[in-house]
């Protein structure tokens, strides 16, 4: 490792604290050029603070900060990029509205003399750089028409070959498939040896075990180990993490895992021939009462636009959904609702209200159950109330706003809000994505409580472990058609991606 | 479950004043103004701080504020209408339309009974909000094409109607409430203050309110939590037409006739009033409250500035001034919002 050599970036003693409380404390943290860095820790632990910091958008916080050994501070994230500083950050923030190429070397695009952008230019470029990652698209086709994986994809590409010395990405291989990730892990690796220092955050440690030199694990914003990747052990990195005994936790999915026999619910919803542009092609199924109907694919294979149909968000082109026997036609999502259809879509951005407190957020489907005309706040309140106990939401204060809380809390109240007056179906697009282990525990064994209590529910993941820990059935979807059901019969991980 | 510890266990927040302030920014940087205002036309005239004048400036206001009221919900909701001087404007002439007008008045108007003609004016002005509504809403054309559209079709039927004329009469109750008082209070000014309370109780207490807020915080959110945003939407343009039309007809009242481009400084003022008082133009921020400060900031100023002698053509300029101030506060608001929250 290159430790003899002094570090490109340096962080000494940072303390960072959000209204009084603090976020980050006393943390050192040291990156070397041709590393890679791999950063693990429950959410909340303090990882995407840090990574912020470096990356200019916390601009106030405690410390030194050194950058090629130069005490240093980034005023904005402008300051960051200018010091050769690029961030993936963990939701996508690209330019829909704008074409591939043009997000590729968004704020560089190449220009002539005048100052005039030279497309054809960029465009051939784009093209080269998106293909050696693997990525075939038009670069002048409109980036926000392509599915969200391949977004994703572009959106890292942009960041990996804009120049940056120090690139830092958060849970990047998230929405990403098998091989993507084994492209990404390839591109990573050689930027590293051409000298570039990377931080990598990530959920999997198998990941980051095999992709980074370093590991430093963070909880409760202090930086607890550090570690040779290829000296520490998984087992041992989550303990770090969770400050108890791992093994439990280290369950391996490469097991046969038995799925049950129906269990005779009456159907709840009868999905019949849908199809969609090039998006679904005749997908059919029926989901029952009692039943978790896990729907796995590859990033881009339909799940996205399936679950906007069910939700009334979308119009399929031909097919039928029928809901409790009754044929449905969703005009709109309040149709759907009213219907007993509830979805939690997989981005929390597009779901919460940041800027309202968390009963708010979690009143806002069910406002119309408890108040006719006039809002009944001390009933919201007691509402929300209940959830935030019941899904352990931190902190447990309902008047907080709800940009207060940590992602994964965010993901719990997205939850929260159809739970009181729960529907008839309710559909899960990545429910566990970003999660630490411990929060994923806790939404599965929410899902299997509303299983109980007789909702069918319909989880869609990219993620095989997801779909394997709560469904007693699984369709798999492969570019819009459903090529493999498994029910009452072993399945295991491999069986998975070897059907998509 | 560790997850979280990173964040305030707030209730109790030692040290948290900064933040606080920072997030009511909103609320306090109008109040400032209207306080500033105050006293320094108090300090430069002796004839502004009076009672007299109060009442002046209550009854100023009155016309701007039943149309600000509308406009609320719908900045609240991130959107815009530009048509509300224009809807008040023909909705005033339409209730002169179908009122009996002097001989001398060359006007080939409808007389109609008193309650007939508001009917069908208030129906007019429900009408072109509902077309505002559906250009909105089912065609999906941008409310600030759309409304400004509206403005020309508004002042279109404005001049079909008058062509160019001036209209005198309007139905007894219209003229009772636009230009009378009762015990010293001018009714234009209940009517005023009554629509204010009222748009304060709806949009605080109200289910519909509540709607009106989360459309304009998130709108995707709003939608995936299955509210039906586009009937939010469409209401708030109704309600707005509906406040304008309101509005034009005590106008007309009140300054005691009806004629083309009667209104044309309403709109800006109505705006104005608004966004002085701190409603976000981004959406889901701010309220009828806000409205009530930004009413008496203009209000303040369009009188204070006849009390201090000043030349009245460098008025439209500090009018200009002023709210060019208070946009740029509103955005640094919620930028200092969005920090305090980060």
């Amino acid at each position: 490792m290159p430790q003899d050599r002094s570090p490109v970036l340096e962080l000494a003693g940072i303390t960072k604290s959000f209204g009084g409380v603090e976020a980050l404390r006393g943390v050192d943290f040291a990156l070397y050029a041709g590393e890679i860095h791999g950063l693990v820790g429950e959410n909340g632990a303090g990882k995407s603070t840090l990574m912020k910091i470096i990356a200019g958008l916390h601009p106030e916080f405690s410390g030194r900060f050194l950058v090629d050994g130069q005490e240093t501070r980034f005023r904005s994230a402008r300051d960051a990029h200018a010091a050769g500083i690029a961030m993936v950050h963990q939701e996508l923030s690209v330019a829909p509205d704008l074409t591939v190429a043009e997000n590729v070397f968004l704020g560089n695009q190449p220009t002539n003399r005048l100052g005039i952008v030279q497309w054809r230019r960029m465009a051939r470029e784009a093209g080269e750089q998106l293909a050696r990652f693997g990525i075939d698209v038009n670069p002048m086709s409109r980036l926000g028409d392509l599915p969200i994986g391949q977004q994703q994809l572009i959106e890292i590409a942009r960041v990996l070959f804009s120049g940056a010395r120090i690139i830092v990405l958060d849970e990047p291989t998230s929405a990403l498939s098998p091989p993507e990730v084994e492209r990404l892990f390839a591109t990573l690796q050689r930027l590293r040896d051409e000298g570039t220092g990377i931080v990598f955050i990530s959920h999997f440690i198998e990941d980051i075990l095999r992709v980074s030199d370093t590991v430093t694990v963070f909880r409760n914003g202090r930086k607890v180990a550090e570690s040779v990747a290829a000296a520490t052990t998984k087992g041992a990195l989550i303990e770090a993490m969770i400050g108890r005994g791992g093994e439990a936790l280290e369950h391996s999915y490469t097991d046969d895992l038995m799925l049950p026999t129906s269990n005779g619910g009456s159907v709840v919803l009868k999905a019949e021939q849908l199809s969609l542009a090039r998006s679904l092609r005749e997908v059919s199924f029926e989901t029952r009462s009692g039943e978790v109907l896990g729907i796995y694919g590859f990033m881009g294979c339909g799940q996205q636009e399936l679950s906007r149909i069910l939700f009334g968000k979308l119009t399929p082109d031909s097919g039928t959904l029928s809901v409790d026997g009754r044929p449905r036609r969703f005009a709109s999502t309040a149709d759907a609702r009213r219907a007993g259809v509830a979805l939690v879509p997989e981005s929390r951005r597009a779901m919460l209200f940041h800027q309202e407190p968390v009963y708010k957020n979690i009143s806002i489907s069910i406002l119309e159950r408890i108040s006719a005309l006039l809002l009944k706040p001390a009933r919201e309140r007691e509402i929300a109330k209940r959830q935030v106990q019941q899904l352990q939401i931190r902190p447990p204060v309902v008047g907080l706003d709800l940009g207060m809380l940590s992602g994964g809390n965010q993901q719990k109240v997205a939850l929260a809000k159809w739970l009181s007056y729960p529907p008839r179906l309710l559909v899960l697009c990545e429910p566990t994505r970003g999660m630490d282990v411990g929060a994923k525990n806790d939404v599965i064994n929410i899902v299997r409580d509303l299983r109980q209590r007789g909702l069918a529910i319909i989880v869609l993941s990219t993620e095989p472990e997801t779909v394997l820990s709560l469904s007693d059935r699984i369709l798999v979807l492969r570019r819009g058609a459903v090529v493999r059901e498994f029910s009452n019969e072993p399945v295991s991980k491999d069986r998975l991606l070897a059907a998509a | 479950m560790a997850s979280g510890e990173a964040v305030p266990a707030a209730g109790h927040r030692p040290g948290r004043v900064g933040p606080f302030l920072r997030s009511q920014m909103r609320n306090i940087a109008p109040f400032l103004t209207l306080i500033l205002l105050t006293a320094f036309f108090a300090f430069a005239s002796p004839s502004f701080a009076t009672l007299d004048n109060f009442g002046n400036i209550l009854t100023q206001v009155s016309v701007t504020g039943i149309i600000a009221v509308g406009l609320t919900f719908v900045i609240l909701c991130a959107e815009i209408d530009l048509s509300v001087a224009a809807i008040a404007n023909v909705t005033g002439i339409a209730v002169a339309y179908f009122t009996l007008q002097e001989s001398y008045v060359n006007i080939a108007n409808v007389p109609m009974p008193g309650w007939a003609a508001i009917l069908l004016a208030l129906a007019l002005c429900a009408l072109l909000g509902l077309v505002n509504a559906f250009g909105l809403t089912v065609i999906g054309i941008p409310s600030f094409i759309m409304t400004l559209a509206m403005m020309q079709i508004a002042a279109g039927i404005s001049a079909l109607l008058v062509r160019g004329q001036i209209a005198y009469k309007v139905p007894p109750l219209v003229s009772t409430l636009g230009s009378t008082s009762i015990g010293g209070i001018p009714w234009i000014v209940i009517v005023a203050a009554l629509m204010l309370l009222g748009g304060h109780l709806v949009l605080t207490y109200t289910r519909f309110g509540r709607y009106v807020y989360m459309v304009g915080g998130n709108r995707e959110a709003a939608e995936y939590a299955g509210l039906n945003v586009k009937l939010i939407l469409g209401s708030v343009m109704v309600i707005s037409a509906v406040c304008a039309g309101i509005g034009g007809m005590l106008g007309v009242a009140h300054f005691g006739s009806a004629q083309q481009n009667e209104f044309d400084t309403y709109l800006l003022d109505s705006i104005a009033a608004v966004v002085v008082g701190g409603t976000s133009l981004f959406g889901g921020r701010g309220g009828i409250g806000n409205t009530i400060v930004g009413l008496f900031v203009l209000g303040v100023l369009n009188n204070g500035l006849d009390h201090v002698n000043i030349d009245s053509f460098l008025k439209i300029l500090i009018r200009g001034l002023i709210l060019l101030a208070a946009l740029v506060i509103n955005v640094y608001a919620q930028r200092l919002r969005e920090r305090a929250a980060d």
